[in-house]
């Protein structure tokens, strides 16, 4: 199992190399020009080349790429110009707001989607088919602001049940020292209910937001493949055998159908936490999706390279977290592995 | 049936669970004693950097540093008709200075004996020349707007005791006081920047940009770029009387429809970046405080390069100031939330004044004859160019201005161009045709001037004018500024204004307005030329 987990994370080495490459070069491709943006409002040429220097803009593009790479090889991203800071710090404190609400969003649309796609499936063409399929295409047809823009005028400025979008806390609560960097986690461990509270309340409307959105592909997966499996003769087996339809359901249709669920789930998780920068904006959610957009708006060179690289590592330990999910699910990909 | 009513239990259970969560009151009691000696402020953008003097800076950094830094002098509020206060050019009050003496070439300034430093050293005249020299080295924008007031050389920057400071003028400059009351020449706990200055930065930068280190009425208690600024009353501040907010919570709110929603239920105190559309109906509904004033010595303009034909040729720029819809960009872009710089009374005098309308009108008959008698009478085909960055004003103008100008034959394609490439577009001085806003912290016609009409052909003369003529009325005015000479000026303003308006390389469209929507119970907004918020004055009932 290890040995198999080293393998994979050797071959996920060449795809690094790769993006550090390619991220570097699309940067510097992109029109704008960083040093008159942060030159200021009134800059003269000269200001502006001087700030170039400072940037060290003006050196030649391998120049730029060795101490760029210099600094990676010792855990140093480059400091962003639009926060001020460097960029490993912003995403040590922006991943876990993102990957915070991204959780929270799925596991409410896996809560909501997978009951209703096997029931869709077993009871197929009833209303409550009709239901998951009439819920699948809402929540892929409302764009993500608009839902949560939505929600914020009914809960929050109408009926005054939701706190404001503030972010992840009001404004009078304070952080929970940092330890995962889930605000629900961290303030559970502090003992403070208070914030824990605070920080759930924060969360409920953008993880609805994006429950409804991530909730379409899932329950729509869960149904097609449950109808598959249903279909399938180890079922067809298991009922002529008199067990009961819970045990067929549960544990010979829907285990079998679990794995393209899997896949889309992983799928839906990393699209999730790089896309939903219009929930960020909406909600002020210091996440790091909105933190990216932003910098390329601007033209800040050192975020965006860190954002990618931090989002392609991510990438590669889902994949493999999902490949391993895969054997424990089915033994026969164990097997040929 | 098992199955539906699990369905059934979870959807209700998670719908329950939500509201059960979001029930409870947003304040605890504990909290609305915090929320009352509180300013809750919501902004679209926040601070890259505390520091002014900093590389690359942006506008919110410099409202931070205006409330956490003292100045040597600032300048004292007159009340506006509307009951408005602003800040008042022409007179100063000493901030950090107890006394401030102008002779023929140098000022003197002597500096309050009591007052101390966030940290408690006390503020030396020594702090105060190393701050200068600081502003006047690093390059960039601060070094840019000290040059502005002829503050050039570190040597004019003389300590002559503990608590006295001379400041040698390098030539007679109007501007040179006045730049002294800007934001940049902050003065600086020296001790302070100097012991957690790095080797390869001697002034500190680094150390300034996440730590504030002055002797001003606030300094920075928690600052999480891109999410919230906290700042703390500083109890021991000398230069004025204290503050009656002790503490101030600046959030940062993205998306222009959440901060009015967090006005209007009452949740946030101040916001001052919104829509015109959104002030104009919060004016309407009454329920919130809704400032307007025009920004000083700013104008919004169609900007055309005279370098390059067709726009070379003064007729065709006439025609396109003929033919710009100025009233409907007033009420359908701006809700009547600015003040209009065109449509002055045909022959009226030309003022002592800038900014000032000019007497065009749309009179698209007018344009067309214009057109013809430049040789165009098809017209031609441009691009009218603007900065996405301020897209909800810029777009809607420049669809407006197309419409207009196809009716006088100008064929103009719509070119959007991403803020973070507009400088280096506008530094280019290519663009045919394009809408920009200039306005200048210091507020006086020949500053204007000398930024976007000099042949110097600084950044702001986007439009490459060049006019010997117009170069002698800008220096005349500023020569006679320096010495007193009223006549001589009056004159040479309204000769370069009166220039301007018949050379017309930039149509003024209007004069933006500052807009700052507040809840009832606070008082105290003062307008300054930086346009930010100054948290010292601001009272919350």
């Amino acid at each position: 199992m290890t040995k198999q987990i080293l393998r994979r994370l050797a071959t996920a080495i060449p795809t690094l190399i790769g993006v550090v490459i390619v991220t570097f070069l699309l940067t510097r491709v992109l029109p704008g020009d960083t040093a008159s943006y942060f030159a200021g409002p009134a800059a003269t040429p000269q200001a502006i080349d001087e700030v170039r220097k400072k940037l060290g803009l003006d050196r030649s593009l391998p120049a730029q790429f060795v101490s760029y790479v210099q600094g990676l090889a010792t855990g140093d991203l480059g400091s962003s110009l639009s926060t001020g800071q460097p960029v490993v710090k912003d995403i040590e404190t922006r991943l876990p707001a993102s990957a915070e609400l991204t959780l929270a969003g799925l596991i409410l649309a896996l809560a909501i989607a997978i009951p209703l796609g096997i029931l869709a499936a077993v009871r197929q063409g009833s209303w409550i088919d009709h239901l998951c399929r009439v819920i699948a295409t809402a929540g892929v047809s409302l764009p993500v602001f608009f839902s949560g823009l939505l929600l914020v005028y009914v809960f929050y400025y109408h009926l005054g049940w939701a706190p404001a979008p503030l972010g992840r806390l009001d404004a009078f609560s304070s952080a929970p020292d940092t330890v995962t960097g889930f605000y629900l986690i961290d303030s559970l461990i502090a003992r403070d209910f208070d914030t824990f509270r605070a920080a759930a309340a924060q969360l409920v409307l953008p993880a609805t937001t994006l429950a409804l959105f991530a909730l379409a592909s899932i329950a729509r997966m869960t149904r097609a493949s449950m109808l598959a499996a249903l279909a399938s003769e180890f079922v067809r087996t298991a009922k002529a055998s008199g067990l009961s339809p819970r045990t067929v359901i549960v544990t010979y249709a829907f285990r079998n159908a679990l794995l393209p669920v899997v896949t889309t789930l992983g799928m839906v998780f990393s699209f999730l936490l790089g896309a939903n920068v219009l929930v960020e904006k909406v909600f002020a959610w210091p996440g790091i999706g909105s933190y990216a957009v932003e910098a390329l708006i601007k033209s800040d060179f050192a975020p965006v390279q860190g954002f990618v690289l931090a989002m392609a590592i991510l990438y590669v330990m889902l994949n493999l977290l999902i490949d391993m999910l895969y054997g424990v699910i089915d033994p026969r990909v164990r097997l040929e592995a | 049936m098992q199955r539906r009513d699990f369905l059934k239990s979870a959807v209700v259970g998670t719908l329950a669970s939500g509201t059960s969560i979001a029930a409870p009151a947003i304040w605890s009691p504990a909290k609305a004693d915090a929320r009352a000696e509180t300013l809750l402020i919501v902004s679209e953008s926040g601070p890259n950097n505390l520091d002014i003097q900093g590389v690359g800076t942006n506008v919110p950094g410099y409202e931070a540093n205006w409330n956490c830094y003292d100045r040597l002098i600032t300048h004292e509020m007159k009340t506006l008709s509307d009951g408005t206060q602003y800040y008042d050019r022409d007179h100063f009050k000493l901030e950090l200075a107890e006394d401030m003496k102008i002779d023929d070439m140098s000022v003197t300034f002597k500096l309050r004996k009591d007052a101390t430093f966030q940290d408690g050293a006390p503020v030396t005249a020594a702090d105060v020349k190393w701050s200068l020299d600081r502003a006047v080295t690093v390059g960039g924008f601060p070094t840019f707007q000290m040059k502005a007031g002829s503050l050039e050389k570190p040597e004019q920057f003389v300590v002559v005791d503990d608590h006295t400071i001379r400041i040698d003028f390098l030539r007679k400059d109007r501007l040179t006081v006045p730049d002294l009351a800007v934001i940049v020449p902050c003065v600086i706990n020296a001790g302070l920047v100097k012991k957690n200055a790095a080797a390869n930065d001697p002034w500190g930068l680094e150390y300034t940009k996440q730590n504030t280190a002055g002797s001003g009425a606030y300094k920075v208690a928690k600052w999480t770029p891109d999410t919230e600024v906290v700042f703390e009353r500083n109890e021991t501040w000398k230069s004025g009387p204290l503050p009656k907010i002790r503490r101030i919570i600046w959030r940062m709110v993205p998306d222009a429809g959440n901060r009015r929603a967090l006005l209007e239920r009452g949740d946030a105190d101040v916001s001052y970046d919104l829509p015109n559309k959104d002030f104009v109906d919060l004016r309407n509904s009454g329920k919130l405080s809704i400032i307007s004033t025009p920004y000083s010595n700013g104008i919004q303009y169609i900007g055309m390069n005279v370098t390059k034909p067709p726009f070379d040729n003064v007729k065709v720029r006439q025609a396109v100031a003929c033919a710009i819809p100025y009233q409907k960009i007033m009420d359908a872009v701006l809700f009547g939330l600015a003040k209009p710089m065109f449509g002055a009374a045909p022959g009226a005098p030309i003022e002592i004044a800038w900014p000032q309308p000019h007497s065009y009108n749309t009179d698209i008959a007018k344009a067309k004859q214009l057109m013809a008698e430049a040789g165009y009478p098809n017209g031609f085909e441009t691009t009218i160019s603007f900065d996405l960055g301020f897209a909800v004003v810029n777009e809607p103008i420049c669809v407006l201005t197309q419409e207009s100008l196809a009716q006088i034959g100008i064929n103009a394609t719509i070119n959007k161009i991403p803020g973070a490439n507009w400088r280096t577009e506008l530094n280019k001085k290519v663009m045919p045709l394009y809408t920009n806003v200039f306005s200048g912290w210091l507020n006086y016609p020949e500053y204007f001037f000398y930024w976007c009409y000099d042949g110097d052909n600084s950044v702001f003369n986007t439009m490459s004018y060049q006019s010997k003529e117009m170069d002698g009325y800008i220096d005349g005015a500023r020569k006679a500024a320096a010495i007193g000479d009223t006549a001589a000026y009056d004159q040479d303003v309204k000769d370069f204004v009166g220039l301007a308006f018949k050379d017309m390389p930039r149509v003024p469209l209007y004069q933006p307005y500052v807009n700052v929507a507040m809840q009832k119970n606070i008082t105290g907004y003062q307008y300054w030329f930086h346009r930010r918020l100054d948290y010292r004055a601001m009272v919350k009932a």
